[in-house]
């Protein structure tokens, strides 16, 4: 391949190092069809060496587009335009397209959110990063094989010289990420560029990579443009925020500033949308609507129409940046020097006072077991088993939720298939109202589908795209018999889209025409359209927006309260947990570790996992300004070879002899607080 | 790997017995052996005798599934079934009506298909996947839009026109090549030019436009914007990262016909008279000699299920994801 020489021009001495990456003005257009699009309008910010710059922003505000756009890897029916795009004070704007090669890969590294599908599945890891290391830096055969080396261990997977040979997918999903680190750092890069590079993973796996990333930053000076939604990694990695809303940046702030109090109303609803435990009692100050679309003018400020302190002027004039000490903000309520005090927003009203009196279960599960059978050989014969539930008890009470909760691949996801007898037990009961369902016929189990329902994960994949959310919401109905004909049916559909807040107009419309928030609203309906006691919900907002998500879970709180249903929560995501559980339960590798009411096992955990697992989210803590919590040990061990004792062990800083030795037996502790440990941990529980 | 090839083997078994039962339903229940010699005999000399005689011959009067004059095993092997349908698992074909034995004759016959088939399958990837990739490096382009146009175009087109139009322009208008014949040897390279490049010719247009779908898939996966962000430049891009992870659909296709190229092209061999198994089942199809058409069916079988097995193990050379077990 030929090789690029880049020629820059020695820098006189004399004047002061311009700034590691200048952005001014930067636009982009995209055309398609029907319209032309500005996901990217106007954006202005440097990065210094060294130095963390956040992009935050919800889906649609064109952070991803900014970061693609810096490195000119935007689509082909893009347009890029700006005042200026410097790096290092060279104007890659002015760069040809063999100069920018050069760049990418080489001065400025990229990680990507997905590294399941970001790295070539047929490639050996070796070859993917010796590319960038012949692509660079002129490093071939053994030399480029030490230097891979050297950065597979930099990145801190084991065995290295060993794994360099493997393919992607012999890797797990945290250290798939961890190669596509260190392809990005085989260019040795000035700039990186990371883009939601912890969304697709695990909590516990999103801290070891995000202290990976800020430490490799520390030891090469690096600068970082970091782009996600999620207020908790802005806490612990970034130096500076940049918030974007609707292709503009409207808040630039020092970390601390901006944690201890955001100035921009959109950047104060992102933190009120936030669940945690201490917003229980009432409902999210949910952020009503959507980002508005990009294909249109805008005459006033951008946010103007969701905007909980709008005024005449927002809707006519676009606000300036307006300069506060160490930051600035662009919003019309900053525009005199008047106090910007007027922004204390009113919390929403409380619930009501949830009827007292002693839950009434609803589900019961006991010693549940699902294995799946693992085939070898020339006869397919069983030769082990994945016990991916394997002895799992639970109980739902009517109008109450409870949270299954561990990591990905922890079986959480087959309890609830389980229990809605989409896949076959291999022991245990499951009793709905005190009748058992484990062992019926497909006939048997029609009169219970209309008792349980499901919402899945990803709204874009569980609804029909072929079908319009009408037909899709009547569909159950027919299925099971209910509603007397098919107008009953029409008008308990219409009534159902009205309750989750689209129209009974929209019915004919089609699932792609809606947005993530709204099509799992849709999904919610199609459950609730056969009048469900039981719904079981695996991980409904984690596609979603924080804001989206505030939305949702608002709506599912105020109908559970109406129609007193049961949510089984299947979910990763304690912050949800705490805010909307009743009791918890906590899974690993297809045992319940810990279960009890949320106060006990959230307020003071006993056990080690269940810890792990709370002090691994990123708190958003204006005053601590760097994580102190060490990031947890290894990964989630392998389901088909669990180890031996407590599965628990080898990632637990308190395992000795018997847990290596014995399962642990369940040991109750007060009010129902119930776990499996050898060694719980005192009533000391820190509050991280 | 090797317990994976050799089970696939194994379900092999009932598959060809099933085939071979079915064809022999379809040919000799039917259409029975009496049907057959009046076929041949013509109805106006069809006497009893005749009919009797012609079986007789051929074998045909043995009663179908089961001897009951037979003593032993021969109850069984004495009948028509196992003659004519099951000695074909051992490839004893038997004899055609002409007398010839089919065997042989499938052997002398594999070369001249094979000369034809092979080179018009290697040069059809070839030019195929070299013309797909242009299109997709020159995406959204007009090149793209009036490539895919004439894709559409040719492939709208009858091979018949391509065929015949090929003899008249090339053999008779400008006299390069003969228009049809077969020689043993080197030989064959002039009468071998022209069929296949008229096959390649007529069979371009959909494989283009299928490779480029599959490239144009595989272009929008987000491992191509990682190479892209490396630095790459887009050929790299293309030939290292997209091809091949586009060869896993497309090997799908491909593989699988590769052991039926021994077969030959029925229209291409008979149209330049080349002596291949192509033209040896059309004329055998207007004889009405079933005994050859039934063992045609049948090596198609065999060799469908093993392109199938090859197809799966030639996942496992362009897959690392894919083990077989």
């Amino acid at each position: 391949m030929a090789r690029v020489a880049i020629t820059t021009e020695p820098r006189p001495q004399h004047e002061p190092a311009p700034p590691l990456l200048a952005v001014s003005g930067l636009r982009v257009r995209i055309r398609t069809r029907d319209a032309l699009l500005t996901p990217v309008a106007g954006v202005d910010f440097t990065l210094h060496g060294g130095e963390t710059l956040a992009l935050l922003g919800e889906s649609g505000c064109g952070k991803s587009m900014t970061a693609l756009a810096i490195a000119r890897l935007l689509p082909d029916s893009a347009g890029l335009e700006a005042q200026a795009l410097q790096l290092g004070g060279e104007d890659l704007l002015a760069c040809s397209e063999a100069a920018m090669r050069a760049v990418r890969g080489g001065r400025i590294g990229m990680v990507f959110q997905e590294p399941g599908t970001s790295l070539n599945p047929v490639m050996t890891v070796h070859a993917q990063i010796a590319e960038v290391l012949a692509r660079h830096r002129a490093l071939r055969g053994a030399a480029a094989r030490a230097e891979a080396r050297r950065l597979l261990e930099a990145v801190g997977i084991a065995d290295a010289g060993r794994r360099l040979d493997d393919y992607p997918f012999q890797f797990s999903g945290g250290m798939k990420q961890r190669v596509m680190i260190a392809m990005a750092l085989a260019g040795d890069p000035e700039l990186l560029i990371a883009d939601e590079p912890t969304t697709a993973l695990d909590v516990t796996i999103q801290v070891q990579v995000l202290d990976l990333l800020a430490r490799l930053q520390a030891e090469r000076g690096m600068g970082m443009l970091l782009i996600t939604h999620d207020l908790g990694v802005v806490a612990r990695m970034a130096h500076r925020v940049g918030v974007m809303y609707a292709g503009e940046l409207v808040e630039s702030a020092p970390r601390a500033d901006f944690f201890a109090a955001p100035l921009h109303p959109y950047a104060r609803k992102l933190f009120a949308a936030l669940p945690d435990a201490a917003q229980r009692e009432r409902p999210l100050d949910a952020l009503g609507g959507s980002v508005p679309g990009l294909d249109q003018a805008f005459a006033g400020c951008r946010f103007a129409g969701r905007c909980p302190q709008v005024m005449a002027l927002c809707r006519t004039q676009a606000p300036a940046w307006q300069q506060r000490g160490t930051r600035a903000v662009r919003c019309h309520l900053y525009a005199d020097n008047a106090s910007a005090a007027v922004l204390a927003s009113a919390l929403p009203a409380p619930f009501p006072p949830a009827t007292p009196g002693t839950p009434q279960a609803v589900l019961s599960v006991r010693d549940l077991q699902v294995h799946f059978p693992v085939r070898k050989g020339l006869l397919r014969r069983a030769v082990g088993q994945v016990r991916a539930v394997d002895g799992v008890s639970l109980d739902l009470h009517r109008g109450r939720t409870l949270a299954l909760v561990g990591e990905s691949g922890c079986g959480k996801t087959t309890v609830g298939k389980a229990l809605l007898q989409l896949i076959a037990a291999n022991a245990g009961s499951v009793r709905l109202d005190g009748e058992e369902l484990a062992g019926r016929t497909a006939a048997q189990l029609l009169p219970m589908r209309r008792a349980m329902q499901m919402v899945f994960q990803d709204p874009f994949a569980s609804l029909n795209p072929r079908m319009s959310i009408g037909a899709i919401i009547e569909e159950g109905m027919q299925a099971l018999g209910v509603g007397a004909d098919d107008g009953e049916r029409r008008r308990r559909a219409d009534a159902l889209l009205e309750r989750i807040g689209l129209s009974a107009a929209m019915r004919n419309r089609y699932p792609h025409e809606f947005s993530g928030g709204q099509r799992q609203r849709i999904a919610i309906a199609r459950a609730l359209a056969v009048s469900p006691r039981v719904l079981v919900c695996d991980e409904p907002t984690s596609a979603l927006d924080v804001s989206v998500q505030a939305q949702l879970l608002n709506l599912m709180r105020e109908l559970q309260r109406e129609m007193g249903l049961a949510y089984l929560f299947i979910t990763h995501n304690l912050a949800v947990v705490e805010y909307l559980a009743d009791e918890v339960a906590v899974m690993y590798l297809g045992r319940i570790v810990e279960s009890g009411s949320a106060a006990q096992v959230l307020g003071a955990p006993a056990h080690p996992y269940t810890r792990m697992l709370r002090a691994a989210i990123p708190r958003i803590d204006a005053a601590a300004p760097a994580p102190a919590t060490a990031a947890p040990a290894a990964e989630l061990p392998s389901a088909l070879a669990p180890p031996s004792g407590c599965h628990f062990h080898p990632r637990c800083p308190h395992a000795d002899e018997l847990c290596r030795r014995s399962y642990p037996p369940p040991r109750a502790l007060a009010g129902g607080h119930l776990l499996h440990c050898h060694h719980p941990l005192g009533a000391e529980a820190p509050r991280a | 790997m090797f317990a994976y090839v050799l089970r696939r083997l194994i379900y092999a078994v009932p598959i060809l017995i099933g085939v071979n039962l079915l064809t022999f339903v379809l040919f000799f229940v039917v259409n029975s052996p009496d049907d057959m010699a009046r076929m041949h005999l013509g109805a106006r000399h069809a006497s009893a005798e005749g009919i009797e005689r012609w079986k007789a011959e051929r074998g045909y009067d043995k009663p179908t599934f089961w001897n009951a004059q037979a003593d032993g095993a021969g109850r069984l092997t004495e009948t028509v079934f196992f003659d004519k349908s099951l000695r074909m698992f051992a490839f004893d074909f038997g004899r055609a009506d002409d007398g010839r034995d089919i065997g042989r004759e499938i052997r002398d016959r594999m070369g001249p298909s094979l000369a034809i088939a092979l080179p018009t399958f290697l040069l059809g990837l070839l030019v195929s996947v070299s013309f797909a990739l242009l299109l997709v490096f020159f995406r959204a382009t007009y090149l793209d839009f009036w490539g895919v146009v004439i894709c559409v175009a040719m492939m709208s087109i009858s091979s018949l026109f391509y065929i015949i139009g090929g003899q008249w322009l090339v053999s008779k208008v400008w006299a390069l090549v003969p228009i049809s014949g077969y020689a043993p040897g080197l030989d064959a390279a002039r009468f071998l030019v022209l069929p296949v490049l008229i096959s390649v010719l007529a069979g371009v247009g959909s494989s283009v436009r299928w490779y480029r779908t599959i490239f144009l898939e595989e272009i929008s996966r987000d491992y191509v914007r990682t190479a892209r962000a490396k630095g790459l430049s887009e050929l790299a891009v293309l030939f290292r990262h997209v091809l091949k992870n586009a060869m896993i659909p497309i090997l799908t296709g491909v593989v699988v016909v590769i052991p039926l190229l021994f077969m030959g092209s029925l229209l291409v061999e008979s149209f330049f008279g080349i002596p291949g198994l192509g033209s040896y089942t059309i004329d055998a199809i207007n004889a009405q000699d079933f005994a050859v058409v039934r063992a045609m069916v049948f090596i198609g079988s065999v060799l469908y299920i093993v392109g199938l097995i090859l197809t799966d193990i030639s996942y496992t050379l362009v897959d690392p994801r894919v083990r077989l077990e």
